[in-house]
């Protein structure tokens, strides 16, 4: 789970992480109202789960409350690359002399967490990796030993820091971000500019932070952030439904069971010419009630012009599967084409029930190319 | 021979006593595999069709001998249970527990490599070495004997292309799932390495998805270190970056993890990538019939 600007310098501020003092606005008044709260010049910052907002124009320096509160209605309702601005954080305006960036990342290849520090701040770090390798100080963390003061020290001697300063407050920041990092079980904690003011203050100008979704269960305040006005309509009724779905921008709708199944019938139905409208992963049984919940969601998506079910009989044997499938069709009432390859264990049984019930807007194909053929043949 | 799980194995279940673990428990026992023993805290001197349950894993290993372990414990309590396991001196955790936490698993991995324990999953659908043992949720009717080594971070992809080389003739020496998560227990590395040295398996298919780097890495280890044929498949071609596909570790983050960059460093070692399961099968037979 990916959280806003705001929501990562919330966790950043909680963790001890020198931040500067803001306020959340979804309204220009509101805006205003922050500005004034705060006093003297403020930034107007979209809040959007993506980035280049700064060159889309989603982030303004502001005067006084007036010049916020205009600066917000010009920023509300921009779409910075499909994403919509909903909510501003208006904060007080830094002065910077110098902008670093530190971050700590899950390194799943390394297996541990990896520390980057550098003083070549304010840009895409990949730009740094790439045409100054030597600017940039990485250290990984062994995760049973985890933070140790001479990491923090190695990094910032690397990265050539040398005011004494500016070394305390970064030391400490590394050692607050190790544990915010552990603590929130993040994948990903990065500052973004680390800015240093011209009286030597470090502060957190920016963050991105994203949160482990198999960790929410024990961060409830970190799961209540998730901003579901923010997600694509069937995004959201498929999390409601507890299905695994995934919006594409297609005209065939998918459903496969198993997540490695269901990537190979998008790839599949590429393959034969289509463009798939979603991936949907029914998962390891084929019961009426998940094939319903999971053929309500795909059918929300007003693009979808024909369906293709791709489904592998294992221990849920084939003619379970059929069955399931003629039961849940028997709830909706679905007029779109649907296409079924049925395979695995008890696959003949199961495609003769199929094909003994079948109402006509039914079609069984043997093999996923020639499923897949079919589904985009309807589609177009 | 094959790898892993074999006549030799002596399973012990963890959460045998819960619905997935009973109904796989016996599945897994019908097929022929020794399970001795089950573990439930608060459920000892209970049996489950005649298997006994113990306390403690520690208690099953020096009751019974159980040198396997196949966890079914929800993700909250699985670390625990690996840990657990681990300690009372397991020498093959098999967990398919999904949704563990990802720093619970960096610690685990940087604790079970300390330990030479070998670990497969989790979020894997277990390991089958047909005609000796199935340990997992691996429908094992669809496989049959043979020496191809099958790997894959996918489960009913595994089981397509299992079935597939089955209709062709084909069988399998073992199937490891090793699970789609961030991070897992065995790499491919680590079992191309096991079938490189295992006498039963001729061949080799892998089956790899999008995200992270290890069918990368996997393609470094097969030039300079397997003797075998190596064929591949790989998921995900079509999918946008930033999602999240069905499994935690299916994701392409920025431009990296992709399926085409897979597929690139795979055939760059002479690894063939089939761009369909069925025509993955098919490489596999007509590579099968000209082997030396």
């Amino acid at each position: 789970m990916d959280l806003y600007e705001y929501q990562g310098k919330q966790l950043f501020a909680h963790a001890g992480i020198p931040v500067s003092e803001g306020r959340l606005a979804t309204t220009p008044d509101e805006a205003r109202a922050a500005a004034e709260e705060l006093g003297g010049a403020v930034v107007v910052k979209a809040q959007v789960l993506t980035g280049g907002r700064g060159k889309a124009g989603g982030v303004k320096l502001a005067d006084d409350a007036a010049d916020a509160e205009a600066k917000a209605r010009e920023i509300l309702g921009l779409d910075i690359n499909g994403h919509v601005v909903r909510r501003l954080w208006v904060e007080r305006a830094s002065d910077i002399a110098k902008e670093y960036y530190l971050s700590i990342t899950f390194d799943r290849g390394a297996k541990k967490p990896l520390y980057m520090l550098t003083t070549e701040g304010g840009v895409e770090i990949e730009q740094v990796a790439e045409e100054q390798p030597d600017a940039l100080a990485r250290l990984h963390a062994d995760p049973l030993e985890g933070f140790q003061p001479y990491q923090a020290r190695r990094l910032i001697y690397g990265a050539g820091i040398d005011d004494p300063g500016e070394q305390k407050q970064i030391l400490a920041i590394i050692e607050k971000l190790y544990a915010c990092f552990v603590e929130t079980d993040a994948m990903l904690t990065e500052i973004n500019p680390l800015i240093v003011t011209p009286d030597g203050d470090v502060r957190a100008l920016d963050s991105k932070f994203t949160v482990d979704d198999s960790a929410l269960y024990r961060h409830p305040e970190i799961a209540e952030m998730r901003d579901v006005a923010a997600a694509d309509p069937q995004e959201q009724l498929a999390r409601e439904k507890g299905v695994t779905y995934v919006k594409l921008e297609g005209e065939v709708g998918i459903l496969g069971n198993g997540a490695g199944l269901s990537m190979s019938t998008v790839d599949v139905v590429v393959v034969a010419g289509g463009r798939p409208a979603n991936f949907c992963d029914l998962g390891g049984g084929g019961d009426a009630q998940g094939v319903v919940d999971a053929l309500e969601v795909i059918t929300s998506d007003d693009q979808v012009r024909s369906i293709f079910f791709n489904i592998f009989g294992g221990i849920t044997r084939g003619d379970e599967v059929a069955r399931g499938i003629l039961a849940a069709l028997e709830q909706m009432s679905i007029e779109l084409p649907i296409v079924i390859r049925l395979d695995g264990t008890n696959a003949d049984e199961g495609r003769r029930i199929l094909a003994e019930a079948a109402p006509p807007n039914l079609y069984v194909e043997p093999t996923m190319l020639e499923a897949a053929q079919r589904a985009v043949e309807l589609a177009s | 021979m094959a790898i892993i799980v074999d006549n030799d194995t002596r399973l012990v279940v963890q959460g045998l006593t819960g619905s997935e673990g009973r109904f796989h428990g016996l599945r897994n026992r019908n097929y022929g595999t020794q399970v001795v023993a089950g573990v439930t805290p608060g459920k000892a001197g209970q049996d489950v069709e005649g298997i006994p349950v113990f306390n403690m894993v520690a208690d099953a290993v020096q009751e019974t001998g159980a040198n396997t372990t196949l966890i079914f414990v929800p993700a909250r309590f699985a670390s625990d249970a690996i840990y657990e396991a681990v300690d009372a001196g397991i020498g093959t955790v098999i967990c398919i527990t999904e949704h563990i936490p990802a720093h619970e698993m960096l610690r685990i991995h940087a604790y079970i490599r300390g330990k030479g324990v070998t670990m497969i999953g989790p979020n894997c659908p277990g390991v089958l070495s047909p005609g000796k043992a199935n340990v997992g949720i691996i429908p094992a009717e669809i496989f049959s004997r043979g020496s191809i080594g099958l790997v894959s971070r996918s489960g009913t992809l595994t089981y397509q292309i299992g079935h597939e080389l089955t209709q062709l003739g084909l069988g399998n020496s073992t199937i490891v799932g090793i699970g789609g998560d961030p991070v897992v227990g065995s790499s491919f590395i680590d079992i191309l390495e096991r079938f490189e040295s295992d006498p039963e398996t001729e061949l080799i298919v892998l089956v790899g998805e999008i995200g992270g780097d290890e069918e990368e890495k996997a393609a470094r280890f097969v030039e300079s270190h397997v003797t075998k044929p190596v064929l591949a498949y790989i998921a995900g071609f079509s999918a946008p970056p930033g999602k999240t596909m069905g499994h935690a570790g299916a994701i392409i983050s920025g431009s990296s993890g992709t399926a085409a960059a897979k597929k690139e460093a795979l055939e760059a070692v002479g690894v063939q990538v089939g761009t369909t399961p069925t025509e993955v099968a098919q490489l596999v037979a007509d590579r099968y019939a000209t082997r030396t």
